[in-house]
């Protein structure tokens, strides 16, 4: 499995998970799916304002409406983002809980501010664990 | 009570890429068991262990959260959409 970030997606996400630390930023990975391709990375609202320290949420109603306005450009969900303070770039069990096969998390960990490492996880169809995929960033 | 479920992307993988399904239910629990029944492979991502919908799962009759009408005995009608609208979750 391997999934392409264009340079330009990954300066915004990077760029969105420096500017929220201390706190996690999520948002949504969007270009071709069947071609593990994303050209755009489109910050959310983290909706958990009570830890967001530790924990990201985005509404369906907030991700459904996001996937039609993309839609409207020819752009697919390929998957989210998410970012970990002072934490590796590893998937957690919540993580791992609260996602869907055939998606791609993107996982960039920012450690005093500052992007650490990014890795991207997908998960497996009996729920039993996430698979990292092979990631790149080309034009 | 013949009613349709929209699928989220996510999920299409395991309706052969059908946006859209048709089933029977008189409530949203039973639709939404029928369309388990005939696509095995959605049971484990709609819903936990214990039987009840996983948190991030969010099923809408027409415009409105089941979980604000009554849930799995929400009563359908001929006609009607279910819309599953997965959420996002996530953290350390």
């Amino acid at each position: 499995m391997a999934l392409n970030v264009h340079p330009t997606a990954l300066a915004v996400l990077h760029a969105h998970a420096r500017e929220g630390y201390p706190h996690e930023v999520v948002g949504v990975l969007a270009g071709e799916r069947d071609a593990g391709r994303v050209v755009r990375a489109v910050p959310l609202h983290n909706e958990r304002a009570d830890r967001p320290e530790d924990r990201y949420e985005v509404s369906g109603l907030t991700l459904h409406r996001a996937e039609e306005r993309l839609a409207q450009e020819g752009l697919e969900v390929v998957g989210y983002y998410h970012s970990h303070p002072d934490h590796p770039a590893l998937y957690s069990a919540f993580d791992r809980d609260h996602a869907l096969p055939h998606m791609s998390y993107l996982i960039t960990s920012v450690v005093g501010a500052q992007i650490a490492d990014t890795r991207s996880w997908r998960l497996r169809e009996d729920r039993s664990a996430m698979d990292e995929e092979f990631l790149t960033s080309l034009e | 009570m013949p009613v349709s479920i929209q699928i989220p992307t996510a999920l299409r993988a395991f309706t052969n890429g059908a946006a859209r399904v048709d089933v029977d239910g008189d409530t949203a629990g039973a639709a939404l068991n029928a369309l388990t029944t005939t696509h095995p492979a959605l049971s484990a991502h709609l819903r936990g262990p214990d039987g009840a919908l996983r948190s991030f799962v969010n099923v809408y009759l027409n415009d409105e959260d089941i979980r604000f009408l009554q849930r799995d005995a929400t009563p359908l009608r001929a006609g009607d959409t279910l819309i599953i609208v997965p959420s996002i979750a996530g953290g350390l």
